[in-house]
């Protein structure tokens, strides 16, 4: 026996997400296995399509319309620019991303004070957003080391933007340890838990929210909207942000921050409850090692370990989307770069000296591993044929682009994993209606 | 021979026998350490800190520096100093092991707390306080529930008497907060030897085989672990457990067992624990090797056979415990086609029928912290609410001790308001001491989902 379902995604971040999301609200059985929590938890939260061209050209103002001139192997090219627009209109119906109204890219100052090109952001990000030319200041606390405010402002003014904007660098009220995590930041405000100081520093306690209003007001100019670093809150950010905002008679907005991050966190909350809500199945905690098929290129069961036991997981369609390099969905050793689940085909150089650039910023060539795939993004072997007749692939385990230079990485995924995720439902949903 | 004699070179020896006759000895270069080897972890740590986001306790606790500084930065620090102790925080780490389910990079974080806490508790923690002689007894609980089993309703009473709680909070630091769990008139091996233990069951299994249209000789064997809490205090779920087994023809075996030590690894009691995995090793194994799989019905007894054992320890039989243990309602939904099952069946009076469901933390590792929501949401009549992936905040013997009851129940807050705000008034999870805590936050009576299953799929 086996745990049954009919399609089973393998991989818990943004592309697993949305496949699995678009084939349950289909009506399909679907069961999200991941290794661990999700990655959502490492990334800004802003969903980006498309900053930069291949060749480094840009930022690009619309993304829409130069998807069709990338490369031929690019994976927006093989699912096309129209599966990127419904794909990211899915994206919008269940988060509640902003930047739907335009094609345009917005673009959202980040935590060293550049500016990225982005698609969709969400709503904490809104008041920051750098076409605004309303005067900004930016707070950030002297333990949250990763956001130097003042340093942050000064690289935006350098970049030119169209606002005045200030930085200075605060302690976070009360008396908490130099390395609180951004999870106690968030707790406190998110509660409006006191904070308290120590006889010492004169005694005393306030709530969290308004301790920090009122010490940003001292700093506060003319500027009409404040940033923080990204930890106002989790389950309640919406209403830290307003609370302060009241208290300041300013927009609060966060700035996207490094890992860990609480945007990401929350972006993961709000795509997990979609997929539960349409009723998906998720296991998460162990990893998927191995597979077996039937002979004739048709994946028959997955093998998920823990501690040694393997419980098999079976089901008609399966979906790959372990991540690239970083997500150890790719891997590699000195004698080359494979897909370690499936062994799906990875192309690169027999010369391992071949796979990087000597300039650090240079043409990596690793930058684009990844599996290759038909139209319908099933993987394919070198020859070009199929490597499994009921496997696709979405995310960062697709070669043929280079996310991090073109800043592509969300988008790609949420493409992916969409048409994956509807190519499976389709499949499963001719075979049921046939049987 | 000492270097200041010169050798004797008078004559030349004997070829076959050229040296001094001891027997060769290769050199130890790990003299006498039984340590498990860390290093690897430790260097597979990036330092994301996604562990301490994970964290319960470092949300609301600012003394406790989460678990990427208890893990692997710890543990390099002891590398770079022989003299280099344990900090004192180690013991606010409640052992829930969510950071293990965090971490991308795969570094054994609570290995690593385990270890470091045991050495601490070893070395530095003064055996005479009260605070050890506290974790001792807390650790031991199946020792007192053994005793208090005896005679359970005067034990009941006794430890729920106002003035004796007083005492022991003010004495031994035991909150006074809490109430004792009762204990059962019967235990559950009585009930079971009773019942006519094995034999019995093997008849059962073999009428539901034959009912099932199965192989009557079916190979359908399982050795139930049930832990200290089923047998002691809530014998009505590893009751269920029995029926709904037997129900899929399955013939189960109680063999001898010790605390699965949850709550001794969770105090240091890193010995204790050991004796008690001895015997429960040497039964278990024996009974795999005969073709038996192991059962749990609680998360964190399974958790401690399937993943705290071979990170700990080196006793015979550990690895194949490991792999053959599964959670009960796992195992049935790996090997019975439990989901149709469930889908025609539907539920009597007998229980309610609206549960607040969550998730215990030691149920994450195991990848089953979903299930039975996804199961029971498919049982007519029935409605099943997640409430959340947040922490309950007992950690068994954790939200017990005096100091750690605030923050016990701050972190069980949340979990708390989510209960309140479903529909359910009945709550439902796999461990007795979030169970507990459920019970204690919100008055709501809490279910195993074993019972569930035996009521909708029996009666």
């Amino acid at each position: 026996m086996a745990i049954e379902s009919d399609v089973l995604v393998i991989g818990g971040g943004l592309a697993g997400l949305t496949s699995a999301l678009a084939a349950a609200q289909a009506d399909i059985d679907v069961r999200l296995v991941t290794y661990k929590q999700s990655t959502l938890q490492q990334a800004s939260g802003l969903v980006d399509v498309l900053g930069y061209r291949p060749n480094g050209d840009g930022p690009i103002s619309n993304p829409f319309e130069a998807i069709p001139s990338l490369p031929v192997e690019h994976p927006y090219q093989t699912v096309g620019v129209d599966a990127v627009r419904t794909a990211l209109s899915l994206f919008d119906e269940v988060t509640d991303y902003a930047g739907s109204h335009t094609d345009a890219n917005a673009l959202i100052p980040t935590h060293g004070g550049t500016i990225k090109p982005t698609a969709r952001y969400p709503q904490s990000a809104c008041a920051g957003i750098a076409s605004d030319n309303r005067p900004m200041l930016l707070v950030g606390f002297d333990s949250i080391t990763d956001f130097d405010a003042p340093l942050a402002a000064d690289h935006l003014t350098s970049t030119g933007v169209p606002f005045d904007v200030r930085g200075v660098t605060i302690q976070f009220p009360g008396d908490l340890s130099a390395d609180a995590k951004v999870t106690r930041y968030a707790k406190l405000l998110d509660t409006n838990g006191d904070v308290t100081v120590s006889e010492t520093g004169g005694g005393g306690h306030r709530p969290a929210r308004d301790a920090l209003a009122d010490r940003v007001k001292i700093y506060l100019d003319d500027e009409t909207r404040v940033g923080f670093p990204a930890v106002l809150g989790d389950a309640n950010a919406a209403t830290v942000r307003a609370t302060l905002g009241t208290s300041l008679g300013a927009d609060v907005f966060e700035v996207p921050m490094g890992p860990p991050s609480l945007p990401g966190l929350r972006l993961e909350d709000q795509l997990f409850d979609a997929l539960s809500d349409a009723g998906g199945f998720i296991e998460s905690g162990n990893p998927v090692i191995d597979y077996t098929d039937d002979g004739s290129g048709t994946v028959e069961k997955v093998i998920v370990e823990r501690n040694g036991a393997e419980i098999p997981m079976r089901a008609e369609q399966y979906i790959l989307a372990t991540g690239g390099l970083v997500g150890k969905g790719v891997e590699s050793n000195r004698e080359g770069v494979y897909e370690p689940i499936f062994g799906c085909h990875v192309a690169h150089d027999a010369d391992r000296y071949e796979w990087f650039d000597e300039a650090v910023f240079g043409e990596h060539s690793f930058a684009r591993f990844g599996v290759d795939t038909d139209t319908t993004l099933r993987p394919v072997d070198e020859s070009g044929n199929i490597e499994f007749e009921n496997l696709r692939a979405a995310g960062a385990v697709l070669g043929g682009y280079d996310y991090a230079a073109e800043k592509s990485a969300s988008g790609v995924s949420i493409a992916t994993g969409y048409t994956a995720g509807m190519n499976a439902a389709t499949t499963v949903a001719q075979t049921n209606n046939v049987s | 021979m000492s270097d200041a004699e010169s050798p004797n070179t008078d004559y030349e020896f004997e070829p076959t026998s050229p040296n001094t006759g001891s027997e060769f000895e290769p050199v130890d270069i790990f003299p006498d350490s039984t340590d498990f080897d860390l290093r690897p972890g430790a260097d597979s740590c990036y330092k994301c800190s996604m562990c301490d986001t994970s964290c319960p306790v470092a949300e609301v606790d600012d003394d406790f520096p989460g678990p990427k500084f208890q893990g692997p930065e710890q543990w390099r620090l002891k590398r770079s100093d022989d003299e280099h102790e344990i900090d004192d925080s180690i013991m606010s780490c409640s052992n829930c092991m969510r950071c293990d389910d965090a971490c991308p990079s795969g570094v054994p974080l609570s290995q690593m707390h385990n270890t470091a806490r045991g050495e601490y508790v070893e070395k530095q923690m003064d055996k005479l306080s009260i605070e050890y002689i506290r974790n001792r007894i807390l650790a031991n609980y199946r020792t007192s529930a053994r005793i208090a089993s005896k005679m359970p309703r005067i034990a009941t009473a006794v430890m729920n008497f106002g003035p004796a709680r007083w005492v022991m909070e003010k004495t031994l630091g035991v909150t006074k907060e809490r109430e004792f769990p009762a204990f059962a008139t019967q235990t559950f091996r009585q009930w079971w030897a009773a019942r006519g233990g094995v034999t019995v069951s093997r008849e059962n299994a073999r009428e539901a085989r034959e009912r099932r249209g199965e192989p009557v000789d079916a190979d359908k064997k399982v050795a139930y672990f049930h832990g200290c809490y089923a047998n002691f205090n809530t014998p009505e779920v590893a009751k269920a457990l029995v029926r709904v087994y037997e129900y899929f023809g399955y013939e189960l075996v109680v063999p001898e067992q010790r605390c699965s030590g949850t709550p001794m690894f969770a105090n240091g009691m890193v010995g204790d624990a050991r004796r008690h995995a001895e015997v429960t090793l040497s039964s278990m194994s024996d009974l795999i090797e005969e073709g038996y799989d192991a059962i749990a019905s609680c998360t964190s007894c399974s958790m401690a056979l399937r993943q705290e054992y071979p990170e700990l320890f080196d006793i015979d039989g550990v690895d194949t415990v490991s792999r053959n243990t599964f959670e009960s309602v796992e195992y049935l939904r790996i090997h019975e086609n439990l989901r149709s099952e469930i889908q025609s069946a539907d539920v009597d009076d007998a229980i309610e029928k609206e549960f607040a469901y969550h998730a215990p933390c030691h149920a994450r590792n195991q990848g089953i912290s979903r299930q039975a929501v996804e199961l029971f949401g498919e049982l007519d009549d029935v409605t099943i609410e997640d409430v959340g992936d947040s922490c309950s905040g007992i950690s068994g013997t954790y939200g017990w001790k005096e100091e750690k009851y605030e923050t016990s129940m701050e972190i069980g807050e949340e979990m708390f308001e989510h209960m309140e705000a479903v529909d359910a008034t009945t709550g439902m999870t796999e461990c007795p001491t979030c169970s507990s805590q459920m019970e204690h936050g919100t008055g709501y009576d809490i279910r195993h989902p074993i019972e569930l299953l035996s009521v909708a799929l029996i009666q």
